[in-house]
C-alpha cells in the first residue's frame, strides 16, 4: 500500500508559485478589433488618457481610463440599491474627474435575456452598439456599472468579431437609427476603475477599517463569462483568482478573509430572483452566507455586482426567520471605498436601501449611526417641506 | 430514445423535435460553445442549480453530443428553465459552454412558442414589458411588500418613503420612481426600434400575445407622436 509523505502532498494554495509557462490560449480581441477597423468594418473607441495598465487573466495588459468616462448604469443598482451608483459617482467627484451620467443610455437588457431568452444576438448586439455609439457621440468612454452588462458585452464582442453576418445586421439596424457600428477598445467595469484607484483611495482614507474582517464574493459575470478580461494579480491569491475587490480590501487595511465557496455564484439566477426566489434564498444562505460565517465570521461581505449585492443581502431576512445563522451586512466595493474616504452612510452610500442590520458595522467603522440617520432624515424633511426639491451633492457632503 | 425511464413528450412527433434540435445546432454560436464532453462533471460540481434542482449541465452537453432528440426535447421543455445563467460551467476543460447552449435552447423554445416556455415565463411577462418599453429592467416602484414578502418589513419602509427617498439621491438621473434612471424618450424609442428591426417583437408575440399587444400599442403611439413613420422600421434581419 503506497504511503503518503509530507513532501508528496499537494502544496496548499498559498505555497504554490504562479508562473506563466505558455502564451495566452486565446487570440487578442484588441488585435482582432483593430483588424476589423482597418478593413472599414467597425470603428473603435480608444481608451482616453490618462489610463492605468493592469494585467488580466492571461497576462495581457488592459488599459483602465481614469476619467472622461460615460457611466453605463445598472438597472438593479439604480432601481433598488441606489447608494451603489451614487457611491461610484461620489468617488469620481472626490477626485475631480470628468465623467458623464447619461440619460441617453439604456440597460444592456441582458438581465432579461438571461432570464427569459426573449431576444436574439442581433438585437442584443444592436442594444450594446447603440449605447457605445451614444457614448462616442457624447464624447466619453463607456465604463460599465453592472457585472452582467460587462459580461454580456464581452459575449457580444466575440460574436461581432467572428460573424460577418452579425456585423452586417447590426450595421443595418444602427443605420436606421442614424448611428454607426462602433465598439470600445476595452470593456471596462467600474470595479476595475476602483481597483486601479485603490492606492489613491488609500491616500484619502479618513476612517480606520483595520478592525474589520471582510469576505469577498467575485461576481460570476465578471470573471467566468468570457474570462480573459478580468484583472488578476500574482501577489493576490497567487494570481489564481481575480484581484478585483480583494485588492481594495487589502489596500484599505481590513483583514481579507477567505472561505471555501468563494467560486460559487450568489444564487441570483436572473429569472429566479424575480419569480422563483426559493432557489436564490436557499443558495445564497446555505452556500455563501452560512459558509462565510462558519469559516471566516466576517463583519462585512463585499461584492461588485448588482445581483450579488441584492441576493446576498435580501436573502438573509427569510433565512433568519427560519433560525439560520446569518446576518452579514452586504455592500459594494464602491460603497466601502467611499465610506473609507469619509462619505456619509445614508446621504451618499444610501445604506437604508439595504436589508441587513448595519448599525454594528457602522459603529465599528467609527460612525455614529443615530447622528448619521438624523442628518439624513433632516434632509428628507427639507424635501418634504418644500425647502429643497432634491438632495444636492453639496448637501450630501455637508 | 430518451435516457429517462418515464420519458415525457413521447406523443410529440419526432420530426417536430428534430426541427427544434436543428435550429439549436444551426445557431451561429454553436461552433464556439459546443466542443463535446469528457464526462468529467466539473460543470455539475460548479453549478448552483444542480444543488437544488434535478438539473445537470453535463446531461445537456452529453445529450446534444449524442444527438438524443427525445431527451433533448424533454430537457428543452423542463429543466432548461432551471439554469441560473451564472456561467460557472465555463470551467469545462473541453471548453464547451453549457450555460450558453442553454441560452440558445431557451431562444429556440421561445421562438417556437412552446407551452412550457409560456408557462415558465408567465409570472415574468411584466418584466419583459418594463425592459422593452422603458430601457430599464427593474424600477424603484417594484419594491412593494406583496411582491417581496420574503425580503421583510424593510420593503414596506422603502415603499412608504419611496418618493422622498428617491429625491434624496444626489445624482440627478436617479430621481425616478417608475424607471431605474431617467431614460430620455428619444432613447426609449430607439430601443423600441431595435426590437422592431430585429424581429424581437415577434418573439414576444409567440410567448405572450397580451403583453405584445400592449407593448405595440403604447410604443407605436409614442413613436407616431414623435414623428416616426412605422413602415421604416420593419424587421431588417433575414431568417
Amino acid at each position: 500500500m503506497p504511503t503518503t509523505t509530507a513532501s508528496s502532498l499537494p502544496l496548499k494554495a498559498e505555497d504554490r508559485k504562479f508562473e506563466r509557462n505558455s502564451p495566452p490560449p486565446t487570440e487578442d480581441y484588441r488585435e482582432q478589433l483593430f483588424e476589423l477597423e482597418a478593413k472599414g468594418e467597425i470603428e473603435i473607441i480608444r481608451v482616453p488618457e490618462p489610463y492605468i495598465e493592469v494585467e488580466t487573466k492571461y497576462g495581457r495588459k488592459k488599459k483602465i481610463p481614469l476619467e472622461h468616462t460615460w457611466h453605463h448604469k445598472s438597472c438593479g443598482q439604480c432601481g433598488h440599491i441606489p447608494g451603489y451608483s451614487t457611491a461610484i459617482f461620489w468617488l469620481n467627484r472626490q477626485f475631480g474627474f470628468d465623467y458623464h451620467d447619461p440619460r441617453d443610455q439604456t440597460s444592456c437588457t441582458a438581465w432579461n435575456y438571461y432570464a427569459s431568452a426573449t431576444s436574439n444576438p442581433a438585437a442584443q448586439a444592436a442594444v450594446a452598439v447603440r449605447n457605445f455609439a451614444q457614448a462616442q457621440i457624447d464624447g466619453y468612454f463607456p465604463v460599465i456599472h453592472c457585472g452582467t452588462s460587462y459580461g454580456h458585452y464581452k459575449e457580444v464582442r466575440a460574436e461581432l468579431i467572428y460573424s460577418a453576418e452579425l456585423r452586417k445586421q447590426v450595421r443595418a439596424v444602427l443605420a436606421r437609427l442614424g448611428k454607426k457600428l462602433v465598439f470600445p477598445e476595452e470593456i471596462v467595469h467600474y470595479s476595475e476603475w476602483v481597483h486601479v484607484m485603490r492606492h489613491e483611495i488609500k491616500k484619502r482614507q479618513t476612517r480606520d477599517f483595520s478592525n474589520l474582517t471582510i469576505t469577498v464574493h467575485p461576481a460570476c459575470h465578471y470573471h467566468k463569462l468570457v474570462v480573459e478580461d478580468a484583472i488578476y494579480d500574482k501577489d493576490l491569491y497567487n494570481g489564481q483568482r481575480t484581484a478585483i475587490v480583494s485588492g481594495l480590501v487589502k489596500t484599505i487595511g481590513s483583514k481579507l478573509a477567505d472561505y471555501s465557496t468563494w467560486h460559487d455564484c450568489c444564487g441570483f439566477g436572473f429569472r429566479h430572483i424575480l419569480v422563483s426566489r426559493d432557489f436564490s434564498r436557499s443558495f445564497a444562505t446555505m452556500r455563501k452566507i452560512e459558509v462565510m460565517i462558519e469559516e471566516a465570521n466576517p463583519d462585512l461581505t463585499l461584492t461588485h455586482d448588482t445581483g450579488c449585492v441584492t441576493t446576498l443581502d435580501q436573502s438573509q431576512f427569510a433565512a433568519k426567520a427560519h433560525g439560520k445563522k446569518v446576518g452579514i451586512p452586504v455592500m459594494s466595493d464602491a460603497q466601502y471605498a467611499a465610506l473609507a474616504m469619509g462619505a456619509h452612510p445614508f446621504k451618499v452610500c444610501q445604506l437604508h436601501w439595504h436589508n441587513m442590520e448595519i448599525r454594528t458595522i457602522l459603529e465599528k467603522m467609527g460612525i455614529d449611526y443615530d447622528k448619521a440617520w438624523s442628518e439624513f432624515e433632516h434632509q428628507v424633511d427639507r424635501i418634504k417641506s418644500g425647502e429643497i426639491d432634491y438632495l444636492s451633492w453639496e448637501d450630501a457632503d455637508a | 430514445m430518451s435516457i429517462y425511464k418515464d420519458a415525457k413528450y413521447m406523443d410529440v412527433p419526432f420530426e417536430e423535435k428534430q426541427k427544434l434540435f436543428d435550429q439549436v445546432k444551426g445557431d451561429m454560436r454553436w461552433d464556439h460553445i459546443f466542443n463535446g464532453c469528457y464526462e468529467c462533471g466539473i460543470c455539475v460540481a460548479a453549478c448552483p442549480s444542480a444543488r437544488f434542482y434535478d438539473f445537470s449541465p453535463r446531461v445537456f452537453v452529453q445529450t446534444l453530443e449524442r444527438e438524443d432528440i427525445d431527451t433533448f426535447y424533454e430537457l428543452m421543455n423542463d429543466s432548461v428553465w432551471d439554469c441560473s445563467q451564472c456561467f460557472s460551467c465555463t470551467r469545462c476543460p473541453r471548453e464547451s459552454n453549457p450555460g450558453a447552449l442553454i441560452t440558445v435552447m431557451r431562444e429556440v423554445a421561445v421562438n417556437n412558442g412552446l407551452n412550457s416556455a409560456k408557462e415558465a415565463l408567465k409570472a415574468y411577462s411584466r418584466i419583459i414589458y418594463k425592459i422593452m418599453s422603458t430601457g430599464t429592467q427593474v424600477a424603484p416602484d417594484m419594491l412593494q411588500p406583496d411582491a417581496f414578502p420574503d425580503w421583510g418589513p424593510h420593503v414596506k419602509e422603502i415603499s412608504d418613503n419611496l418618493e422622498y427617498w428617491r429625491r434624496a439621491l444626489p445624482p440627478e438621473t436617479l430621481h425616478t420612481v417608475e424607471l431605474a434612471w431617467d431614460v430620455s424618450v428619444e432613447t426609449r424609442l430607439e430601443l423600441f426600434m431595435i426590437w422592431k428591426l430585429t424581429g424581437n417583437l415577434e418573439m414576444i408575440e409567440n410567448i405572450d400575445e397580451g403583453i405584445f399587444m400592449i407593448l405595440e400599442e403604447v410604443m407605436e403611439e409614442l413613436l407616431e407622436e414623435h414623428g416616426y413613420d412605422l413602415d421604416d422600421y420593419e424587421n431588417v434581419i433575414e431568417d
